[in-house]
């Protein structure tokens, strides 16, 4: 036992370090806290937004007119950066979520405009465009956890695909749906908020109950954090990433027939470049694009950020190129600020 | 300071260009050198041994410039340096050709060869003197068929490492580093390599040389260093004279005293646990079978790559085999499966802790229950108050230092991380534990704790498999051990009947049968 006192001393100095360390920033190493100091940054910048807003456009911007008009623009990609946040924690990347958008709007709009579909409930216009993207996303899942493709190229190759096929299913047209039911669903109010912005807030909730609360969010933290570790604990981890693409696809299936009941019309061009402002709010939300660690609130508020700001530009009437630069500094800095304080948060771990 | 350096520098023999002396690196959790002293002389090669962990990488990388030693001295030529970064090392001429072969596939011979240092003017790359002084020194080292021009992934892996020489060359290095170079070649071409070597030596160059291969250190070394734990144990041993069996020895005896616990015999009517039956992985071993009662220890002993290693993964599923079954309480286990192995109550705490074992970045006790969700958690919903629960019981139970669940696994030092995976293990409940190498990179103090932990899991009836580099661990621990030699099991038996030397000697006859 005298053999102990040689293994002592490296833990003791440790732990002195870190009592150093979290008396400093005081409850850093309790993970959840450490993620609430990085969404306070968010929130701030947030506030900051809405300040030049205010300062810019007054009574405009800052009514509560507005506030739907923002929440309601936010809530189709808000709703498909749920489930990229998922697909990026686990260390992957889903860049076809947006022709997803696409297709599932167009294949439900077809199906509306025909001349039965009076005929049948409003609700099998919703499920076939979340059958159309749960199954683009299982086509994903299945090609990169058991057919070992690359996520990058695996999603490549859907997001032109079904693009392709959008335009194939509308013909190049527009098709406008004038079901009445299904668009009352989508345009009314609940307690005075659209029921877009409630989908958003439901998903948004059941993703960080998902994330934060389940097995399987545990799993997909570790399937980010260590592939092969998790694997060697025993988790399935060919069939996890295939749920995590398949999860993915089923957001964008709803964030097309959202996208649908916003605007009635059904085609081939809905939800382009959706992926890219999808992982752009991930990544300035604080999730790890080498996966390991997620934070829906994190991209809820950078969906929001990214919503606001257009809000601002556009009541300026600013032009759309001038807040595409803006919106591309914005990613930069935030990704900066991340290395930085994770190579501060890694300094103090070694 | 200074002077003394110099008085040593002159006391040196006027042939050594190369002396390391007391070389110390710290890192998080594990002293990786611990004081290591090497002398190397012009024209020779010197021939680095040990284990995996022995310290051998990172002391090509301390040499290389890519680790800052925290202590010690480096002398080259008589002068003290300081290699601050790879760059300054190649300016040094010193010249590293890493294990992995570091070339660029897509470029040509010449690129690969001034890669880094291209020849240019103005910014533009002179590509005619490039190919010109390449095929200079592709002959030099007498490989005048290879073209400058050739595509470099197109070349078999000799031809890559004469590629990497080059560019050791081109630097006009005077000291050669070469981490395990034979690894990717055949016989044929380990020849071709010896060929350059033994030029290369003539022309006064010397070479560092780490192989895990003893008979080629025979055939090719001048002298040789031997590392254990991060220190030099021997050096400027003859290479062609000194017995395997000491270098062995030198490699794998240990050089502390640590407490292992006696344990009463396992009694004749415990039942079987683990039922191996002639599991075969085609390339690593063959026809491997052993019985696991409740209880009892078995270990694995063998030299690296014996095959020690992958029979533990493929017991637990994480390599498919061939041929074979592997059963628990008599109910066959699902081959090629991890999932169904953990579910039949196999546990394994892998050879590499940081890439195999843990989550880094997540706190210790998210690692503890990341196999047991089906204990802690409520359906698809964690519980984690049930789970720190869980987690602190462990902590408290295998005395986790500092006694913290909410510390990243990073954080720990090696004897630690490991009593985190076996935590996780004996949350989980596992009827059978794979331990692979379950003290490398463990201090003395953690490691008499595991050593007890291991005789506790047995006395609670659990079956474990020891693997270990360190014969007398293996022997000290287990009731039985199998010896395996290149794939095969060359031994069976009580571990008290078998010592040392017994097993070292099997060891032998099965590499040369």
């Amino acid at each position: 036992m005298s053999d102990q006192y040689l293994a002592a001393p490296v833990p003791a100095d440790e732990s002195a370090r870190v009592e150093e360390a979290s008396a400093a920033a005081p409850g850093r190493r309790n993970p959840l806290r450490g993620a609430a100091g990085r969404n306070l940054g968010l929130v701030i910048a947030l506030v900051l937004v809405c300040a030049v807003g205010v300062a810019t456009a007054g009574e405009r911007f800052a009514s509560v007119d507005n506030l739907m008009t923002i929440l309601r623009l936010a809530a189709v990609l808000g709703v498909v950066s749920v489930g990229m946040t998922f697909v990026i924690t686990a260390g992957g990347i889903d860049l076809s979520v947006g022709s997803v958008i696409g297709l599932s709007s167009v294949w439900a709009s077809t199906l509306a405009t025909q001349a039965m579909a009076q005929d049948f409930h409003w609700v099998v216009i919703v499920f076939t465009a979340l059958a159309v993207g749960l199954g683009a996303g299982l086509v994903n899942g299945v090609l990169i956890a058991y057919g070992r493709v690359v996520a990058f190229i695996a999603t490549l190759a859907m997001m032109v695909a079904a693009r392709g096929l959008a335009e194939v299913i509308a013909n190049r047209q527009t098709q406008v749906v004038r079901v009445p039911a299904f668009l009352d669903a989508f345009r009314q109010d609940v307690l005075g908020v659209p029921v877009l912005v409630w989908i958003f807030a439901v998903v948004a909730v059941v993703g960080w109950v998902l994330l934060n609360r389940t097995t399987f969010g545990r799993r997909t933290i570790a399937v980010g954090g260590n592939p092969e570790a998790a694997r060697l604990a025993g988790i399935n981890v060919k069939r996890h990433t295939m749920y995590l693409y398949a999860l993915s696809g089923l957001t964008a299936g709803i964030g097309g027939v959202m996208f649908l009941g916003r605007t009635t019309a059904g085609s081939s061009t809905n939800g382009l470049y959706y992926e890219l402002d999808a992982i752009a709010a991930v990544v300035v939300g604080g999730t790890l694009l080498a996966g390991g660690r997620g934070s829906i609130v994190g991209t809820v508020l950078g969906v929001l950020i990214f919503t606001t700001l257009t809000n601002v530009f556009t009541q300026n009437n600013l032009s759309i190129s001038a807040q595409a630069i803006f919106r591309g500094v914005i990613i930069v800095a935030a990704v900066l600020l991340q290395q930085r304080l994770a190579e501060r948060s890694r300094s103090r771990a070694t | 300071m200074v002077n003394e350096d110099r008085t040593a520098a002159a006391a040196a023999p006027t042939d050594a260009i190369l002396r390391m002396r007391g070389i110390v690196k710290q890192f998080p959790g594990a002293r990786a050198l611990d004081g290591v002293d090497l002398e190397v002389r012009a024209g020779e090669v010197h021939c680095l041994l040990g284990q995996n962990g022995a310290g051998k990488s990172t002391l090509v990388k301390v040499l290389a410039g890519a680790h800052q030693p925290d202590e010690g001295e480096i002398v080259l030529d008589g002068t003290p340096v300081t290699i601050t970064h790879p760059v300054a090392g190649l300016c040094l001429g010193v010249a590293t050709m890493y294990q992995e072969l570091d070339v660029v596939d897509g470029l040509s011979v010449a690129e690969n060869v001034y890669l880094g240092h291209e020849l240019a003017s103005r910014g533009f790359t002179q590509r005619r003197a490039a190919a010109q002084r390449s095929r200079e020194l592709l002959r030099r080292l007498g490989h005048p068929e290879l073209s400058p021009h050739r595509e470099v992934g197109t070349l078999p892996a000799a031809g890559k490492q004469v590629v990497s020489m080059a560019r050791a060359l081109s630097h006009d290095a005077r000291v050669i580093v070469m981490d395990e170079p034979s690894a990717v070649l055949d016989s044929e071409e380990v020849a071709n390599l010896f060929r350059v070597v033994r030029e290369l030596t003539a022309q006064g160059v010397a070479i560092v040389y780490i192989s895990h291969r003893l008979e080629e250190i025979r055939q090719i070394g001048d002298r040789i260093t031997v590392l254990k734990d991060g220190r030099t144990v021997a050096q400027g041993l003859p290479a062609a004279t000194t017995p395997t069996a000491d270098l062995i020895r030198l490699m794998t005896g240990r050089t502390v005293e640590y407490a292992i616990p006696r344990r009463p015999p396992v009694p004749d009517d415990a039942p079987v646990v683990l039922r191996v039956e002639d599991l075969t992985v085609r390339g690593a071993f063959a026809d491997v079978s052993f019985d696991v009662r409740a209880g009892e220890v078995v270990g694995l002993a063998g030299l690296v790559g014996s095959g020690r290693s992958e029979v533990l993964e493929t017991v637990f599923g994480a390599r498919r085999p061939h041929a074979g079954r592997v059963s628990v309480d008599g109910s066959p286990v699902h081959a090629g499966s991890v999932g169904a192995a953990v579910r039949a109550g196999i546990g394994l705490c892998p050879e590499e802790r940081k890439s195999q074992g843990l989550l880094l970045d997540e706190p210790v006790y998210r690692n503890i229950t990341l196999s047991s969700f089906a204990r802690t958690a409520r359906g698809p919903f964690l519980d984690e108050a049930a789970e720190r629960r869980v987690a602190d019981e462990q902590v408290t139970a295998l005395d986790l230092r500092p006694a913290d669940p909410d510390r990243a696994a990073r954080t720990l030092s090696g004897g630690n991380q490991q009593k985190v995976l076996l935590a996780r293990w004996l949350v989980h409940g596992c009827r059978v534990l794979l331990l692979d190498e379950p003290t490398r990179g463990v201090d003395v103090g953690a490691r008499a704790e595991i050593y007890a932990l291991i005789a506790r899991l047995a006395a609670a009836g659990t079956a474990v498999v020891v693997v270990s580099s360190e014969i007398d661990e293996v022997l000290g621990l287990a009731d039985r051990v199998l010896v395996l030699s290149e794939g095969r099991v060359v031994h069976t038996g009580p571990a008290s009947e078998i010592d040392e030397h017994r097993v070292l000697d099997l060891v032998m006859e099965g590499s040369a049968a």
